[in-house]
């Protein structure tokens, strides 16, 4: 793996300083670098009929790496497509990430052909992750389709740093085949309920209608909601939780170029103007977005 | 130390280290890519588009693919004269490279203004005039499109600063050469093409378009044969120093553009593909004079064998 260049990023990774988990000292270390790796491909897995799970060694990235985060990865050589891909980091650990993505079109298809040994140009870790704050003391993780991604660190980052939350996770997905990740998540000693849409398994309908039920009993004041699916579904989940007060958190989409916050093309509508997804995002507070005119 | 091949040119009174320059819109200010390219590298940075006032750009989507290449609807969102001079220009005198500012309005007097204030400063080594911008409804492009308005422009500029005016041209326009003898004759001292190209995509499915202003400007490789013809038109009649831009992604696209005429080249496009890939020219440039046993850089522009 060879590492073009890296150096110290000041990133604006907390907007909130006071939510800050770790002293900041030892966030410095971990948050604020960027680099151009060539990953080489440990696996590249079919999960299901549209899921794949690829293993890259990147050990600088995986450093680095926080919750929410992304990388931007070249998924062929040629000019078709022509940009990177951005993916959620999934995991991270011993110099490797996991990616797990879903196969709609040219790049991902390019990425899903990638066997053992291939490199990868890979940029990251990108964009500003999720707030993990152990002080709330209900957390619900709410994950969509492949929006299971990003969403299994912010579980890993709350059992680590945690004191004993109580954390409810919810997945949802069309089918029982289609459902990623429920086994990561119990590994980490949490419950997950499922949602499908056809009712093959779990509570028949979507994730939102689930978390909605959910809340209805919840009578705690003090939660967290860490989100990343569809759009519709993450509108419903910001919805519910800005009426019941909750620290929401949603992990969204537009499409990229640079990926680094140069280009400016990535933005969606934000209370404040227009924010990019590379660099405002991926992770934003569900109540600084503009809902109704996204622009997606 | 043989590979100490000479790559400085000089656009006019720019003296650059090396001819690879990286183009408007597509590098920030300089500072998003600072830990990946060390800007020192660089023959010179052309930031993105500076207005009087602040600009918000267009609604998103703000960026399509199409095979080898790309549509963007940007609209020049940019934090206006005020934010850049207090907050962007101090970042950018510290980088040990030429800083040339791309400056952008709806009227004449709006690019006056950004002209005069940003010749009372320090640590800016030219302008580079916007005037082909196809993605604001209003002003800018049309002084690209029209010789007398792109000549009247450019003179008023030529009097409100005493900063090396590079125009940048439009290729939508049935002949650039006019354009750019308006603008040597209002006092450019160089010229870059090309700015995008005026495109757009449709999604069928939805039947909607793929950005959310419509239409767009192309750029990427595909554009790059266009870009190549114009340069070379250009350089045929006018005789100003050149700026080579339009689908720049190797070494080999760059001699492209400086065989048909280009002093220098700006790679775009490719900065969003690859953060390092003008560094990868410039290396790729170094290489080519080497093997060819050429002793300077300056001697290659224009000797395209026809
Ligand atoms: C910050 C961020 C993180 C992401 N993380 C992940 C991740 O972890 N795993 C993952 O699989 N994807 C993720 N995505 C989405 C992923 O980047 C896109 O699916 C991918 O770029 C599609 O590329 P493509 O070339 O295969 O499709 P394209 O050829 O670009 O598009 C093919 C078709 O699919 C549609 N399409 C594009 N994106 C999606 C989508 N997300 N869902 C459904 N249809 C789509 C397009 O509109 C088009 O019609 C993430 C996106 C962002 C911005
Ligand atoms: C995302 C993006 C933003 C751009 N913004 C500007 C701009 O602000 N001002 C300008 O003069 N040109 C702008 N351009 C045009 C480029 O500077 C360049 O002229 C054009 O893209 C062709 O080169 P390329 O194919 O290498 O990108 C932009 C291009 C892109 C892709
Ligand atoms: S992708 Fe370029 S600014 Fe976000």
């Amino acid at each position: 793996m060879e590492a073009e260049r890296g150096l110290v990023r000041k990133r604006n990774a907390n907007t909130h300083p006071k939510r800050c988990v770790r002293p900041a000292q030892q966030v410095s270390e971990r948050i604020g670098y960027m680099y151009q790796v060539k990953a080489k491909v440990l696996s590249n897995e079919k999960l299901s009929e549209a899921h794949y799970r690829i293993k890259l060694e990147a050990s600088q990235i995986a450093k680095a790496a926080r919750a929410g985060q992304f990388v931007h990865i070249r998924c062929g050589p040629g000019y078709d497509p022509l940009l990177r891909r951005p993916f959620s980091i999934h995991k991270s650990r011993q110099g490797r990430i996991d990616v797990l993505y879903q196969v709609v079109g040219k790049g991902t298809g390019l990425l899903s052909q990638k066997r053992r040994g291939d490199q990868l140009d890979s940029l990251g870790p990108l964009g500003k992750g999720f707030e993990i704050e152990p002080a709330f003391k209900k957390i619900f993780i709410v994950g969509g389709g492949i929006g299971v991604a990003p969403l299994y660190m912010v579980a890993q980052e709350i059992t680590r740093v945690g004191q004993g939350q109580d954390v409810t996770v919810l997945l949802g997905a069309k089918n029982k085949e289609l459902i990623l990740g429920k086994d990561e998540f119990e590994r980490l000693g949490l419950e997950v309920t499922i949602a499908t849409e056809d009712g093959s398994t779990g509570y028949r309908g979507l994730v939102s209608n689930l978390f909605q039920e959910f809340i209805l009993s919840q009578t705690s004041l003090s939660v967290a909601v860490y989100s990343c699916g569809p759009v519709s579904m993450l509108r419903k989940i910001a919805e519910l939780s800005r009426h019941r007060g909750f620290f929401c958190q949603v992990s969204l989409e537009q499409k990229m170029g640079c990926g680094l916050g140069a280009c400016l093309g990535c933005v969606i509508r934000g209370r404040s103007g227009y924010l990019r997804v590379c660099k405002e995002g991926p992770v934003f507070d569900a109540k600084e977005i503009l809902w109704d005119n996204l622009g997606l | 130390m043989d590979n100490l091949a000479d790559l400085s040119v000089s656009l006019g009174r720019i003296h650059l280290k090396n001819p690879v320059l990286v183009a408007s819109g597509t590098f920030g200010y300089g500072e998003e890519y600072q830990d990946l390219v060390e800007a020192a590298q660089l023959g010179g940075i052309i930031t993105k588009a500076v207005t009087l006032e602040p600009r918000e750009g267009n609604p998103p989507p703000r960026l399509a693919e199409t095979p080898a290449g790309l549509l963007n609807s940007i609209g020049l969102e940019n934090p206006g004269i005020e934010v850049f001079l207090k907050e962007k220009l101090p970042k950018l005198r510290k980088l040990k490279t030429r800083i040339i500012v791309n400056i952008a309005g709806e009227k004449k007097t709006e690019y006056l203004d950004l002209a005069e204030r940003l010749g009372r400063e320090t640590g800016i080594d030219a302008l580079e005039v916007n005037i082909s911008c196809p993605n604001v409804q209003k002003g800018g492009l049309v002084f690209g499109t029209r010789a007398d308005l792109a000549f009247s422009l450019v003179k008023g500029l030529r009097q409100a600063t005493d900063l090396p005016l590079i125009v940048k041209l439009t290729p939508n326009v049935t002949d650039v050469t006019e354009i750019a003898q308006a603008a040597k004759e209002g006092g450019a001292e160089a010229l870059s093409l090309i700015n995008t190209i005026l495109g757009m995509a449709i999604d069928v499915n939805t039947r909607r378009p793929k950005i959310g202003a419509i239409t767009g400007g192309l750029s990427g490789p595909a554009i790059r044969p266009v870009a190549v013809r114009m340069v070379h038109q250009t350089f045929q009649k006018v005789d100003l120093p050149l700026i080579g831009m339009g689908g720049i992604a190797c070494a080999e696209d760059a001699l492209e553009f400086v065989l048909a005429g280009a002093t220098a080249v700006a790679v775009g496009t490719a900065n969003l593909v690859d953060p390092t890939v003008s560094l990868k020219i410039i290396e790729g440039l170094r290489q080519y004079l080497k093997k060819g046993g050429i002793h300077s850089f300056q001697s290659l522009i224009g000797t395209l064998r026809v």
